[in-house]
Formats: C-alpha cells, sequence, structure tokens
C-alpha cells in the first residue's frame, strides 16, 4: 500500500461510529470479540465485520491466540492519520493567531474613533 | 488575550477541506482583515521563512486577486484566482490556483468562507473543494512539510511577541 492508500484505509475506518468506539474501547487494553459485541447491540458476526475493516486499515491487530483470538490496538496508522491533518492545521492556526493580532488593532481603531465621535 | 489555537481541520469528503475557527472580533471586522489586501499580507505571510511579496486584490464578483510569497532561497509561490461571489459581511466564494515560480497553477480549489457573528465573536467556516482526491491530499501534505518543520519555534516566538502586546494594551485600557 502507498502512503495515500494506507491513509485512505485509515479514514474509511475511522468514518464508523462503532468503529470508533471499538478503537476506544481497545485503548484500554486487549479485548475479545464478545467482549468487544457486548456494549453493542450488534451480533458478533456484524462485529467481526468492523474487525476485518479495522484490520485491513492496520489499526488493530489479532493475535493468534486459538479459541480467543484477542484483538489490540495498533498506534502508528492513528499516529500518522493524526499528524498528517495537524500539520496542515498548525500552518494555518499560525497564520490566523496573527490574524487575531491584526482583529485586536483593528478592534482598538474601532473603540478610538467611537471614542472621539462623541 | 491570546487565541490558544481553536482552528478545526476536518475532511468532510474525499475532495473537501473544511476549517473552522473562532475568532475575538465583530464578522465586519473579520471581514475587512480577509479581504482588504493592506490587511492580508499582515497576516498571510506564508511558511516560517518565507515573506509576502505581492498582495493584489479587487474583493467584488469577477473582481481578480494575486499573492505571491518568496522563500529563504529564492523560491516564489503564487496563488491567483477570482472572487464568484461576495456578500459582505457574511459569504465569499472565489476561485484559488497555486503555482510554483513560473510553473503554470497545479489545479484549481473553489473556496467558500462563511462568516457568522455571536456575542461578538465571529465563527469562520472555510471549505476548500478540489478537483480531485489527489489534489485534496497533496494540499495537506504540503501543509504537512512546512507546518511541522518549524512551526513550534515560530508559534512561540509568536506567543512570546503577541503575549507582549496583549499586556501592553490591557496596561493602557
Amino acid at each position: 500500500m502507498t502512503p495515500s492508500d494506507r491513509l485512505n484505509a485509515t479514514f474509511v475506518a475511522l468514518a464508523d461510529p462503532t468503529r470508533r468506539a471499538i478503537l476506544s474501547r481497545l485503548a484500554s487494553g486487549e479485548a475479545s470479540v464478545t467482549e468487544l459485541a457486548e456494549p453493542f447491540s450488534m451480533s458478533q458476526p456484524a462485529i467481526s465485520k468492523h474487525l476485518k475493516v479495522l484490520e485491513r486499515a492496520g489499526l488493530i491487530s489479532r493475535r493468534r491466540d486459538a479459541q480467543r483470538r484477542p484483538c489490540r490496538l495498533e498506534a502508528a496508522p492513528l499516529a500518522e492519520a493524526n499528524g498528517w491533518l495537524e500539520g496542515y492545521r498548525q500552518h494555518w492556526e499560525i497564520s490566523f493567531q496573527r490574524l487575531d493580532a491584526v482583529l485586536d488593532e483593528l478592534k482598538t481603531q474601532q473603540k478610538k474613533r467611537a471614542r472621539t465621535k462623541r | 488575550m491570546m487565541n490558544t489555537g481553536n482552528l478545526k481541520v476536518t475532511t468532510p469528503s474525499d475532495t473537501e477541506i473544511l476549517m473552522t475557527r473562532v475568532f475575538d472580533a465583530p464578522r465586519a471586522l473579520v471581514w475587512e482583515a480577509m479581504s482588504s489586501p493592506d490587511l492580508i499580507k499582515r497576516w498571510l505571510l506564508g511558511p516560517p521563512g518565507w515573506t509576502m511579496v505581492l498582495c493584489e486584490g479587487d474583493t467584488r464578483v469577477g473582481g481578480k486577486f494575486h499573492w505571491s510569497w518568496r522563500g529563504p532561497d529564492g523560491a516564489e509561490l503564487s496563488m491567483k484566482g477570482e472572487y464568484k461571489e461576495v456578500n459582505p459581511p457574511e459569504r465569499c466564494v472565489r476561485t484559488e490556483a497555486f503555482s510554483f515560480g513560473p510553473d503554470s497553477p497545479i489545479g484549481e480549489q473553489l473556496v467558500t468562507m462563511v462568516l457568522k457573528e455571536e456575542n461578538g465573536k465571529t465563527n469562520l467556516i472555510l471549505t476548500l473543494l478540489y478537483d480531485s482526491k489527489e489534489a485534496r491530499d497533496g494540499a495537506i501534505s504540503s501543509g504537512m512539510e512546512h507546518g511541522v518543520a518549524s512551526s513550534y519555534d515560530r508559534l512561540a516566538e509568536l506567543l512570546s511577541s503577541g503575549g507582549a502586546r496583549g499586556d501592553s494594551q490591557a496596561g493602557a485600557r
């Protein structure tokens, strides 16, 4: 997978609220499919389908533990997805902070003008 | 009074970037700061180390704008576009096309700016619509290179100078 394909898979996986909930549950430790299905009113096959999407995106991995096959969170693709937008965000935030300073100045000028009119 | 950076960036679809940000000023002022070339050149300085060398614009329907920046190694980046919809101080739609040096522009994006005022503060909702997912991803990646590399230094610099200015203003009041 190219970096762009991988990011795409990450975002597709994150687009679904159930999958995000599964990830946040896994953030506190490994869990089996049964344990993951519990809080959702969903069948195990339905949960398994979500897990497959997450696994394909590399967001979770499953141990070959014969019976349970517990799922665990893989942090790297998430960090990449965050970093990707975060860099762009920082770039703009720097400009917008300068805009804040310009706006402060315009507000002060406006107040002064209002005072002279009185 | 420094804003602690409430900018949110999301990708609502494959070809869009959505930015939202609150500014502590009425929207007439935000509109002015976002459309007057004299004010734009004071904040839209480009990546750290770059300077804005040209800032011209005619904020009317059909009016054109041309912004250009120069990098530390002499590289030039310019953005040209046309205003499609101008409805002050609320809504503005414009095209934007980036080009590096003398090269022809890399695609064109449609930018919709909406300003909503609430209790003297202004919500900026900026939607950037690209021709393709590749173009959108390319724009985000270039922001990432420029943003991450040295933005922390620049941010610290800004926070200290901005903080100092805030203090002196508070003292004058």
